[in-house]
């Protein structure tokens, strides 16, 4: 019988396998090569690809070189959405490897933000942690915190320990048993044909009358097109970390289980591939 | 911890009990007679009912009480007849006792009482001696009395046989009354204790009864035990005063009260006496107010003074029994009870609640606080009583052959009564069948009971049980039950608010008082009645017809929403401080009632076997196969940095003088060419003021072992090559945290490398150390290959959180453990517990687990001719106190617990179970140490020695949960191919008393099964092994082995025991049968394989010696087979308890060739029996090698026998 923790390893060693060529309108002393690699899931873009870029450096004039960005299919890539989300979000039922065209130039600054260090991936990634636990625990677990130990679970995400991660990200997960689940699930629901970014609301993983809540109960009420009618073929998939979970799955597991490290539990709702 | 009972009796004289992992009161249903005291042990509950009468409960078990009644038949030969029953006048009789001496026909055999059933006819015992006889059972003599053969000679004049038939007690789960035989006995009872058990184990299941009659004389039942829980006669015993109460503690207290007001406590009571001998006074708590109750636990002494003060008695022992001095304590109770491990209940005077106290330990005997007990009772929450009876099988764990009957099957059997006899169905209600001896004595003493209301009463409360059990249109069905029945029900179905039956029933006399002072039958049965109906409808709306009468008087009983108590007993209760009891705070919810059963049941929780859970499962892998297999040779996008933790240990060096030295200690973690994870341990040491390291690879370190130490924490590395040395890395950390730190971290890291997470896998071996520690290994294909095997060295063990003795599994993940306490465990799918925290252990299926062993030493002492025996040795003596070896120092004092995590539980107390026997005073006699040892003296006896024992207790966590109440010898469970689905597996299994035991219902999905059939033997059984094809071996106590035969699917339990006899002046130990392979194990050491088993043969026809020096054997699904062996040399060392694995073993050559040695010392049993993986088919020609020899150890350790190193 496999184990709840196999799920955490799993959502954790999630990998997309990833071919990056460089953009042609770059300015390249010779042909750039692709460059393959596994990238985490769970991870930010420019969290790791250090290597993809010290690999089209080598091609490159210095002075041809700014800001590097990422683009699929024309769609610039939001390096401060998880890595999983973009891909499941624009490319998940695709053929693999996912192939990111990578400029250098023309860096779009009315869809994405910029990002000079991995400072700023730090930064964005904590207030991720912290707005979560304000929902789950009214703040109370991340304040309880040591600096140090913010540090653990950013080195965690930075190095891929998940050991080390999830060391203390245990306690960002706790919940007493009287109160059923978090105060709020932290959230957020991406729809590809919708203008908004995403959706993000106060709901909590048990009703009032003592029912738990599942995945169907949050989008009936998030996004009640994303729902199957009865009779119709499906038009949306409801997507977390590439699989399709029921929708009477308790929200309050997802929320444990299949959230990411930034303690948000990212809902991709993409139309039903046609073919 | 196990499920137990505390009994309580209410103010009405109604019996309850409270199950520890319950959370309400459970009516005891089968009673329709008052009681006044009730007083429990764990197996039975005594009573006195309102007709002063003794009553007794034995709670049912899988295991039947049975008693082998046996007589000898004797014949002498003459030349005329041959043999016949023509006797010499001066022969015995023709029937007797075994000596002769005793007159014993068949027909003399009686039923001690009404709850005794004959189980057969008798039958003739065919086998004398172990070994099965001629025709007919005979043996044969010269003359009587005189040793008897087997054979006939041409010089036997007379021969016997022996005649067997078991009686069993079958009055079980129901109250049964004590017959008094004795026209002598008295005036009625008025109060009992039970107690006495641990003053005795022989003969098993002792217990002492006391009970005090009206007029305040004291009697004591004889010969309780297990096999006669009734006992055989009352006894009286002479007194300095008037008893009015008395209490008997688990051990050797006895304290009672007299009428005056002085307390008398029990001298000289002890093994051979368990009545005692005296009585000494003891003054009353307070000078000016009597005493009126008194409570006696193990080591304490609990008393109530008339004021209702609580006393308790300082300084009681077993030496003092009489104690020091009393102390006061808060509250006013009105009675107070001891139970076990000297836990107190107590009936408050105030509210007539019971109240448990908190806190008590045994350094704080008195505990801290009162606390109520706020359960509800089953009638308060639930209305059909169907539903608690299922409750409370589920909750006492009688599961199956649960034999309360059922009220709703009274009902039936009491409708067509009533429908046939009208009125007189008072009687047929009042004594339903399950109470044995009602019946016969409700019409013996009419006199007793005064029934002149019965009509009503019982039409009344027959009303409210069946409406409430079955709803009105059941009972509308009795088409033909008398006008009353018929009246009620159909205003039940109209629900009609005015019902006139049921107006007379409620006469404002009959409700007015349910306080009567008088113990009456008829008046309490009323109460009863009433109060039962009006709880049933406060509280529910659908059953409106008996709210409808009951109505007018909802008010009165207003009073009863908490129960008043007046009796409780908490001599079954197994309960202490640590215990996690939901008896507090519990509110009428049925949500934690649920909660409350669900816990109970073993089976997997609703969540785990969702579909959602499957699904995320299912699809997360498929997601991996997707995204990830295909594309394992692209690069990581993250590098993995190395990673050190440091730290500072002890470490064994390897050079002599072996010492402790201190080093530094370092494990460098990073990532491996194919992205998994790696290691290398560092050990850091000075050696000649020069630093140096030693190194292992963490991908080579095979298994990390817990060393028992009392005075370090120690651990053991081994790789492949510490294995051959028998030489570990052996290293002690500073404290016992910080040893479980590192094996938390070395383990994981040592797992990561191998790429294994989760629970072991179906197919796992699964093996246990002398110190009870569990290990897993996961086999590889090749482990059983031809003919180049995996060496069993390489095989990679982890550690799983727990502590056993013995563990049994096979194929498809039924795993089963029995602890050193014989306490049945079933696996539950988890991993980690113990000392894994976080990811190295799972979130579910992890439970606390305890244990209990007993630390041996002895004391010896010396004879001279002035002083005789004396604790005052030679010089070359072994030290007076000391281990079994006589080598170390072992005093009361300064012996500690194996290790720290273990704890005291129990004082020294002389242990009598010693092989060769004893004296009365626990003496074993020799000519010399060391010797062998009897146990009585004789003139050329010049020292003696007696082992004392002390209980020590471990409490850790692990993936197992407890399958009570039977405790287990040994267990095996049908060795079946991976792939087959097998419904309900098959799984045997030994009592620790010896009783062949089948469980039901065991499958993947319950693994824990349902219950237990006893399969009748007319030996002890000691070891048991069932065959993939069903064949069941077993090992009875007197060293041969039986055969069962017709086990299937069909038949579970087989239908005979074909007598094996052992291999010649051997006696066997142990069994374990493969596919079609069966090996076992004798005293001595050696292994024997069974020739000639063919199907149509099973039995085989000789055995055949493989190896000596064998310790267990585990034969699996393959035929594979391995041993723990005795003794193993490696280059380094020695090694006691190392498993091994039977090299060449083919379908055409089961005996195999040669040994192949693996992990150890120090371990103690292996199961190979969930590996059916076959391995990969390649065809050689056999290897044979000469060199390689049959025996675990080679030829050359001989040197090694004479002193055998205790691992």
């Amino acid at each position: 019988m496999a184990d709840d923790k196999d799920v955490l390893r799993d959502v954790w060693f999630g990998r997309i396998p990833t071919c990056f060529t460089l953009n042609q309108d770059e300015v390249t002393e010779r042909e750039a090569e692709p460059y393959y690699l596994l990238l985490p899931r769970v991870s930010y873009l420019t969290l790791v690809t250090d290597k993809v870029k010290k690999h089209f450096l080598k091609v490159m004039k210095a002075e041809d070189v700014e800001e590097m960005w990422f683009e699929y299919e024309g769609t610039p890539l939001k390096w401060h959405y998880p890595i999983g989300v973009l891909f499941d979000l624009h490319a998940s039922n695709t053929v693999l490897p996912w192939s990111i065209t990578v400029h250098f130039k023309n860096f779009p600054d009315r869809d994405l933000l910029h990002c000079p260090s991995s400072s700023i991936v730090e930064a964005h990634f904590m207030s991720s942690i912290k707005e979560a636990d304000a929902l789950k625990h009214k703040s109370q677990v991340v304040n309880d915190m040591q600096k140090k130990d913010h540090k653990q679970l950013w080195m965690g995400l930075q190095n891929d320990k998940f050991d080390q991660f999830w060391a203390m990200n245990r306690k960002l997960m706790e919940y007493s048993t009287e109160d059923g689940g978090f105060r709020y699930i932290p959230f957020r629901i991406y729809q590809t044909m919708s203008d908004r970014p995403f959706i993000q609301k106060l709901f909590r993983p048990v009703s009032p009358d003592g029912n738990v809540h599942t995945l169907g109960d949050l989008l009936k009420e998030m996004d009640p097109t994303a729902l199957p009618n009865d009779g119709e073929p499906k038009r949306y998939q409801v997507v977390i970390h590439g699989i399709e979970p029921l929708l009477e799955t308790p929200l309050q597991w997802l929320s444990e289980h299949l959230s990411h490290p930034d303690n948000f539990l990212h809902i991709c709702i993409i139309p039903t591939p046609t073919d | 911890m196990p499920v137990s009972l505390l009994w309580a009796v209410d103010v009405y004289g109604r019996v309850y009990s409270l199950s520890t992992a319950g959370q309400q009161w459970e009516q005891c249903h089968d009673t329709q007679m008052e009681f006044k005291r009730v007083t429990a042990a764990q197996q039975c509950c005594w009573g006195i009912a309102c007709d002063n009468n003794i009553y007794l409960n034995v709670h049912a078990s899988d295991l039947p009480i049975r008693y082998q009644e046996e007589t000898y038949e004797n014949q002498r030969w003459n030349p005329v007849d041959g043999f016949s029953e023509r006797l010499l006048p001066s022969d015995r009789w023709q029937w007797s006792d075994v000596t002769g001496l005793q007159h014993q026909p068949m027909d003399s055999f009686q039923l001690p009482s009404h709850s005794w059933e004959w189980e057969g006819d008798w039958y003739a015992d065919e086998n004398f001696e172990g070994e099965p006889t001629e025709k007919g059972g005979w043996s044969y003599a010269i003359d009587f009395p005189a040793t008897y053969t087997k054979d006939k000679k041409w010089n036997s004049c007379v021969r016997r046989r022996r005649w067997l038939r078991y009686r069993r007690y079958k009055a079980m789960d129901t109250w049964a009354k004590i017959p008094s035989q004795q026209s002598s006995l008295p005036d009625p009872f008025s109060d009992i204790s039970c107690g006495g058990w641990e003053i005795n184990e022989e003969p098993r299941g002792r217990l002492s009864l006391w009970a005090v009659s009206l007029q305040g004389k004291v009697w004591f039942r004889e010969g309780i035990y297990h096999h006669n829980p009734e006992g055989c006669l009352w006894e009286e015993v002479p007194l300095p005063g008037e008893v009015v109460q008395i209490s008997c503690g688990p051990g050797d207290l006895v304290w009672a009260v007299l009428w005056e007001g002085q307390l008398i406590v029990r001298e000289g009571v002890g093994r051979d006496c368990p009545k005692g001998t005296s009585w000494t006074v003891v003054d009353s708590p307070s000078p000016g107010v009597g005493a009126i109750h008194v409570a006696v636990g193990n080591n304490v002494v609990w008393a109530l003074t008339k004021d209702n003060k609580v006393w308790f008695r300082r300084g009681v022992n077993s030496h003092n029994p009489c104690g020091s001095g009393w102390l006061n304590m808060v509250g006013q109770m009105i009675m107070v009870n001891v139970g076990l491990n000297d836990q107190v209940f107590a009936i408050s005077c105030e509210d007539r609640a019971v109240y448990f106290r908190q806190g008590v330990t045994s350094s704080e005997l008195s505990g801290k606080t009162w606390k109520a007990i706020t359960v509800p009772r089953d009638r308060d929450r639930s209305h059909s009583s169907a539903s608690t009876n299922s409750l409370q099988s589920a909750g006492c764990y009688f599961c199956g052959e649960v034999r309360t009957q059922s009220v709703v099957s009274d009902v039936e059997s009491d409708t067509d009564k009533v429908s046939t006899d009208g009125a007189s169905c008072l009687v047929t209600f009042t004594s339903p069948e399950s109470f044995a001896d009602a019946p016969a004595d409700l019409s013996d003493q009419p006199d007793e009971t005064p029934k002149p209301r019965i009509p009503k009463v019982t039409s009344d409360s027959f009303i409210s049980e069946l409406v409430s059990d079955r709803g009105p249109g059941r009972a509308a069905a009795g088409s033909a039950a008398p006008a009353v029945l018929e009246e009620e029900t159909c205003i039940s179905a109209e629900g009609e608010v005015k019902d006139p039956c049921a107006g007379v029933a409620l006469s404002p006399s009959q409700s007015g008082g349910p306080l009567d002072p008088q113990w009456s039958n008829v008046d309490l049965e009323e109460a009863q009645a009433q109060t039962g109906a009006v709880l049933d409808t406060a509280e529910t709306s659908s059953l409106s017809s008996v709210a409808t009468y009951t109505l007018a008087i909802e008010d009165q009983y207003v009073v009863d929403e908490h129960p008043l108590w007046a009796w409780v007993s908490g001599g079954g209760c197994s309960v202490d401080s640590h215990s996690q009891l939901s008896w507090f705070n519990c509110s009428l919810n049925t949500s934690s009632l649920i909660q409350s059963v669900q816990s109970m049941s073993l089976s997997v929780t609703p969540a785990q076997t969702a579909a959602w859970r499957k699904q995320i499962f299912e699809q997360l892998s498929e997601r991996t196969k997707r995204e990830i297999d295909n594309f394992r040779h692209f690069e990581q996008a993250i590098e993995q940095s190395v990673w050190v933790k440091k730290g500072t240990m002890q470490w064994w060096r390897d050079w002599k003088p072996h010492k402790w030295i201190d080093v530094h200690f370092a494990l460098e973690q990073f990532s491996g060419p194919e992205g998994n994870k790696d290691g290398i341990l560092f050990i850091y040491y000075n050696f000649c003021e020069e630093k140096k390291y030693l190194h292992a690879f963490v991908n080579e370190v095979t298994i990390l072992v817990p060393v028992l130490s009392d005075s370090k924490h120690t651990f053991a590395i081994y790789t492949p090559e510490r294995t051959k040395q028998r030489w570990p890395i052996r290293l002690a950390a500073a404290t016992e945290l910080e040893m479980h730190d590192w094996l938390a971290l070395l383990s994981m890291s040592c797992c990561d490398s191998r790429g294994i997470h989760g629970p072991p896998s179906k197919q796992a071996i699964w093996s246990i150390t002398c110190k009870g520690d569990i290990f897993v290994s996961e086999p590889s294909p090749s482990l059983e290959a031809m003919p180049y095997p995996t060496p069993c060295d390489q095989m990679f063990w982890r550690q799983v959180g727990g502590h056993l003795r013995m563990v049994e599994c096979n194929s498809v993940g039924i795993v089963w453990g029995i602890g050193y306490d014989h306490t049945a465990w079933v696996y539950t799918g988890g991993y980690g517990g113990g000392f894994f925290q976080g990811l190295a252990s799972s979130t579910d299926n992890i439970y606390t687990q305890s244990d209990v062993k007993s630390v041996y030493i002895y004391e010896n002492q010396r004879w001279n001719p002035v002083t005789g025996y004396t604790n005052r040795g030679l010089p070359t003596d072994r030290y007076m106190w000391s281990d079994a070896s006589g080598l170390q120092e072992c005093s009361k004092t300064n012996t500690k617990p194996p290790s720290p995590q273990w704890t005291w539980v129990s004082d020294w107390a002389i242990d009598y179970s010693v092989s060769g026997g004893t004296d009365r005073e626990g003496w074993q006699y020799a000519a010399d140490f060391p010797a062998s040892y009897h146990g009585y003296k004789t003139m050329k006896d010049f020292v003696r020695r007696r082992r004392w024992a002390r209980k020590c207790k471990l409490t850790t966590t692990g993936p197992w949960q407890e399958i009570p109440p039977i405790p287990l010898s040994d267990v095996t469970i049908l060795p079946c191919g991976a792939q087959s689905n097998v419904d309900a597996v098959p799984l045997w299994a030994i009592s620790n008393k010896g009783d062949v035991l089948c469980r039901l219902g065991v499958t993947t999905l319950t693994p824990a099964g349902s219950s237990w059939l006893h399969v009748g033997t007319d030996q002890p059984f000691k070891s048991i092994s069932i065959g993939a094809a069903s064949q069941v071996w077993a090992i009875a106590k007197d060293g041969s082995a039986f055969y069962r035969g017709s086990v299937s699917s069909q038949s579970p339990a087989g239908d005979s025991w074909y007598h094996i006899p052992s291999p010649s002046k051997q006696k066997l130990k142990q069994v374990s049968v493969g596919r079609t392979s069966l090996y076992a194990v004798d005293e001595n050491g050696n292994l024997w394989y069974r020739q000639g088993q063919t199907p149509r043969y099973p039995q085989g026809s000789s055995w055949e010696h493989i190896s000596n020096n064998v310790r267990k054997v585990s034969v699996g699904p393959l035929d594979q087979v391995w041993i723990i062996a005795d003794k193993v040399q490696g280059s380094h060392s020695l090694s006691c308890g190392t498993v091994c694995h039977r090299l060449g073993v083919q379908p055409m050559e089961p005996k195999g060739q040669s040994w192949d040695y693996g992990i150890g010392g120090g371990w103690d049993h292996i199961t190979v029996r969930g590996n059916s993986i076959e391995p990969p088919r390649v065809h050689l020609c056999p290897q044979t090698d000469p060199s390689v020899s049959r025996s675990p150890l080679p030829v050359r350790n001989t040197e090694f026998d004479s002193n055998a190193v205790e691992s």
